[in-house]
């Protein structure tokens, strides 16, 4: 029985060590400064605004941990001697491991920017962010918001739901474009614009002023000069891996921390996993940092085995993600870059209310469907995993369509327009043949 | 806009403040030929004992004359025990000559609401209007101007309200243990029975005990703190409110005779009948289900499963709970509710009910036939094809009240695996108490013998009706919503939601999907899963979801930000995916973890 130590308590270390508990008896370690028990980061935005409070975004009761013999220890690591495997902790405690998992996260990205270190100026990534932003909260008359990504709209959509005025300064001349192809990338916008949130776009933030304490007071937008007010600045403009301090410790370092398929580190008996690793080798159209949830997940999935003695290669499988821009949900699946390129071609439909689209990506010379982009509908994970990785052609998943739909009973079916707009784009004449239900995608799995 | 919900919100609180007070406006007069009372021998009494305490011909407040009227009528009924001990007219029954508890209850109601006069009774569709109008006005001030505000989720700010943030640990105990105790006390001094009480007590100790020792929920305490850290006092008040409302209306009628009197125009011109208590209740519970439904509307206007729903419940308990019932003793037919099913409508199988049923020509016995196969066939079938929900959330009364007023307080269920078991325990403890009862009933109906095994079935069935019927679903079941959720009676007590869940459980299509791997671990669904289900912990691990308790209601698939639920039905496939450990995306040969 050896003692695996993790560090950090998100959702990467904690599979790891929920995986490591059902395959291995070993004496299991979690060291966290941010909180005492594991937590939804991605629900932080659902406590300010009020639909949940702390305690239930936490997926395990606080007994959990007792009952399954993980130790919880709340202490923040300040260093790690790695030949005598050995940690420091800034209480003074040390902590000797057999094997360390690094799930160390990340921290919100600066720029160099003059005044990023003032006070009410934070970004949101863990609960000592939410503290804060609550804290400038009460009589808070506006609040700017720098960087145009997932956090940047929810940060928005945070403020706005408290009534705050927000303005939000996207460097991108439409919201999260460079992600996004341009026509959600243009719903999206619209959707921000009709939420009341003031969407500058296409400016970057110059400086952010001191009121005189340190404290800060107003941004200048670069491209303009024009001096806004405000109470608060938030920085979303994406995170990095919070690896900083392990710098000069002979680990090896890129971007994050370098890990092997098996989520080896260069150095024996150490593992990285979640937001701080870096993959040396990536699969076709993965990025070797993925700060995602889903991933983490996987590789805390994927070091438990590692760790346990069956070895197992990192394999993320078919892009997906998701998110929720204020009131519109985004499911992707597959390849849907920003820039179609020249050997795909794709299919998009948007509702006359422009909350709704779906765009299929298939390719241009052998017409096999690679990507699914959806706002305002949902569509079965599975379903449309399994078309892209059995390589079916797109014509034979427009019969299919309903398959893949996964809106609630009696909302509307709209695959019916897709494939109107694929007979006409294509001069075809494709029936849709199945509709939405749970019957079909049975039979389809079989 | 915020003007208009503001003076809304000011309307609906003066309607209830009148409401409250026109409790004591008027007077009652007893006088010799005012009282309703039929039988010579009593009202004689009546009337002397009045007499000798100095209330005939005197105004008394509505009020205070509930207990002075209470006096006289003991009081009565002692000198008429020591008549008949001295001997009683010739001819007459004994019955007809004393006067037993149970009379003395019936003709308090009667003679309060007799005697009474003063500006209700002179100016019923006054006060009507100031009360049911002024709210029902306030109400849509406040929930119309909703419907301009974008479509979508409307959850801010839920926990920062004090009405809906939900009581600190120790706040809600001080209503759970004195609503526990002092039921089983006042069933006691009410039934003067001491058996059932310490049954009722012996059982709620066994419970605990089990789910602390036998399933080890001792170690497996709670957060405490999964209570919030602040109470919401404006929720302490209105759950005091409500549990007030419900004593009044089920154990101390009496006192609530000026509403009651209030809606009697009301009833008169639906069935020609003067109002009772429970045609004011009806009335009641139907117009805040409308309204409150409307509020349902506005907020998922976005969803349609939830909109056909909420309209369903909106006719459901219009139609058929109230219209109907009402139209049909119009019509010289029994007081029916098609809808309402055995176990959940206890008394159902009841002597009195049965034989007016089937007394009631045709119709009653039709009546009588569609009660049995609904609960026989129309339950099982129903819920095999598409869950419990086709009831629990789409027709049921108690639903229908829990799913629109109740929906502001849905996230105030527990979601503690203790609470789980509680729960299974109570609720099929019920169900068997419902089971064993009318099978005592039952039995007395057919054999003419009152006890089996030793169980008296009129003692059994005056605790049951006292205990679950009046207790538990209607003090507990509804006055608890600001402290416990909308479904604590659909949850832990209902023996027909026991029923429908043990064949949802074991054979139905019915279940919540979970889309993949997208589930976030954020909580929203179990947070507003109004039965307490931990939504979370199946959908992060990629199970889909079969439970007993789930009513279907959809909010959980509504509320999730990432389109990972859906309700569906088929059940092909439901053994493998709904088992334990269904894991995200690993390919490795040895290893068959593939989802």
């Amino acid at each position: 029985m050896s003692h695996v130590v993790i560090i950090g308590n998100g959702i990467s270390g904690v599979t790891a060590a929920r995986w490591i508990r059902k395959l291995s008896d070993h004496r299991i370690t979690i060291i966290s400064s941010e909180s005492d028990h594991f937590f939804s980061r991605t629900a932080l935005m659902y406590i300010y605004m009020g639909h949940m409070r702390y305690e239930d975004t936490k997926p395990y009761e606080d007994w959990f941990w007792k009952k399954n013999r993980i130790d919880l220890v709340k202490d923040h690591v300040s260093s790690i001697d790695f030949d005598k495997k050995q940690l420091s902790c800034q209480s003074g405690n040390e902590m000797h491991y057999d094997k360390l998992i690094l799930a160390l996260g990340s921290k919100s990205n600066k720029f160099g920017w003059p005044g990023q270190d003032l006070k009410g100026v934070g970004g949101l990534y863990s609960l000592q962010d939410l503290e804060q932003m609550e804290a400038y909260s009460p009589n808070l008359k506006r609040a700017v918001i720098v960087g145009g990504g997932l956090i940047g709209i929810e940060m928005a959509e945070m403020f706005h739901s408290r009534h705050i005025p927000v303005t939000m300064l996207v460097r991108e001349a439409s919201y999260w474009n460079n992600i996004l192809p341009p026509e959600e990338s243009e719903m999206i916008s619209q959707h921000i614009k009709d939420n009341d949130i003031d969407l500058r776009l296409g400016v970057n933030l110059g400086e952010i002023k001191d009121d005189g304490n340190g404290t800060a007071k107003s941004v200048i937008v670069k491209e303009t000069g024009e001096e806004i007010e405000c109470g608060y600045v938030g920085l979303t403009a994406g995170v990095s891996p919070n690896v900083g301090w392990l710098k000069e410790t002979g680990l090896d370092i890129g971007r994050g921390i370098k890990v092997n398929v098996h989520l080896e580190t260069s150095i024996k008996d150490v593992y990285a996993i979640g937001d701080c690793a870096e993959q040396s080798q990536t699969q076709p159209g993965r990025r070797p940092v993925e700060a995602i949830w889903y991933t983490g997940r996987m590789m805390g999935e994927t070091v438990a085995y590692n760790i346990c003695g069956k070895p197992v290669s990192y394999d993320p499988g078919l892009w997906f993600n998701s998110a929720k821009f204020i009131d519109i949900e985004y499911q992707v699946y597959g390849e849907v870059p920003s820039k179609l390129p020249d050997d795909m071609k794709t299919l998009f439909w948007k509702h006359a209310d422009g909350d709704k689209s779906i765009r299929i990506n298939y390719d241009s010379n052998t017409s096999v469907v690679r990507g699914f982009n959806l706002l305002g509908i949902r569509y079965r994970h599975e379903v449309c995993e399994k078309w892209i990785l059995d390589k079916t052609p797109i014509e034979s998943v427009l019969t299919n369509l309903g398959m893949a739909n996964f809106d609630p009973e009696f909302f509307k079916e709209y695959e019916q327009e897709l494939v109107n707009i694929y007979n006409q784009q294509e001069n075809k004449n494709i029936q849709l043949k199945t509709k939405r239900g749970l019957s079909k995608v049975l039979s389809f799995f079989k | 806009m915020k003007t208009i919900q503001y003076i809304g919100i000011g309307l609906f609180i003066l309607s209830l403040l009148i409401f409250t007070a026109i409790l004591g406006v008027g007077h009652n007069e007893l006088k010799s030929d005012n009282l309703g009372i039929t039988n010579d021998y009593h009202r004689a009494a009546i009337i002397t004992a009045a007499n000798e305490s100095g209330v005939l011909d005197k105004a008394q407040n509505p009020l205070a004359s509930v207990a002075s009227i209470k006096s006289i009528l003991n009081k009565a009924a002692e000198r008429l025990d020591e008549q008949n001990a001295m001997g009683r007219p010739d001819g007459v029954a004994e019955w007809d000559f004393r006067m037993g508890s149970w009379k003395i209850e019936e003709y308090t109601n009667t003679i309060v609401s007799n005697t009474a006069s003063g500006p209700v009774q002179d100016n019923p569709w006054l006060f009507f209007f100031l009360t049911f109008g002024l709210a029902i006005i306030g109400g849509l001030l406040f929930i119309l101007p909703k419907f301009s505000e974008h479509a979508g989720i409307k959850h801010n700010g839920i926990y920062h309200n004090s009405l809906t943030r939900g009581l600190k640990f120790n706040v809600k105990m001080a209503f759970l243990i004195p609503a526990i105790i002092g039921t089983i006390v006042y069933g006691f001094l009410k039934l003067q029975n001491l058996f059932w009480p310490l049954v009722t007590l012996g059982l709620a100790l066994l419970i605990s005990y089990l789910v602390f020792y036998r399933q080890n929920s001792k170690d497996n305490t709670p957060q405490r703190h999964s209570c919030p850290v602040n109470t919401g006092w404006l929720g302490v008040i209105a759950g005091v409110y409500l549990i007030g409302f419900y004593i009044l209306l089920y154990w101390a009628p009496a006192y609530i005779n000026n509403w009651v009197a209030m809606v009697s125009p009301v009833s008169e011109m639906i069935s020609g009948n003067k109002a009772s208590r429970w045609f004011l209740y009806g009335l009641m519970y139907t117009v805040i289900v409308i309204v409150m439904g409307i509020r349902m509307l506005t907020k998922y206007r976005h969803n349609k499963y939830q909109r056909v729903r909420t309209y369903s419940v909106m006719f459901f308990q219009t139609a058929f709970a109230f219209l109907i019932p009402e139209i049909l003793v119009k019509l010289n037919q029994p007081w029916f509710d098609f809808k309402n099913i055995w176990p959940l409508d206890y008394d159902f199988f009841f002597s009195y009910n049965i034989k007016e049923l089937s007394t009631s020509g045709g119709l009653g016995i039709f009546m009588l036939v569609w009660g049995i196969i609904l609960t026989i066939v129309g339950v099982p079938l129903i819920t095999y094809f598409f869950g419990k929900r086709w009831y629990c959330s789409w027709v049921c009364g108690c639903g229908g009240l829990a799913e629109t007023m109740g929906d502001p307080f849905r996230q105030l269920s527990d979601k503690s695996l203790r609470a789980w078991k509680y729960e299974r325990f109570i609720i099929h403890g019920v169900l068997l108490a419902a089971v064993i009862m009318t099978t005592l009933v039952l039995y007395h109906y057919f054999t003419g013998k009152t006890n089996l095994l030793g169980l008296n079935s009129e003692n059994v069935k005056s605790w049951y009706g006292f205990l679950i019927g009046a207790g538990f679903s209607g003090v507990v079941g509804t006055g608890f919503y600001p402290i416990m959720g909308n479904r604590v009676w659909c949850r832990f007590g209902c023996p027909l939601a026991a029923y429908l869940g043990l064949v949802q459980k074991f054979k139905s299509r019915f279940r919540i999907t979970t889309n993949g791997g997208q589930c976030i671990s954020c909580g929203n669904c179990s947070t507003y899963c109004e039965m307490g289900i931990d939504v979370r912990s199946y959908a992060q691990k990629g199970q889909d979801i079969v439970r007993s308790s789930c009513v279907g209601c959809g909010v959980c698939a509504a509320v999730c930000p990432r389109g990972v639920l859906r309700l569906e039905n088929g059940s092909e496939d439901v053994g493998t995916r709904t088992a334990e450990l269904r894991t995200v995306h690993i390919t490795e040969d040895q290893i068959q973890v593939l989802s």
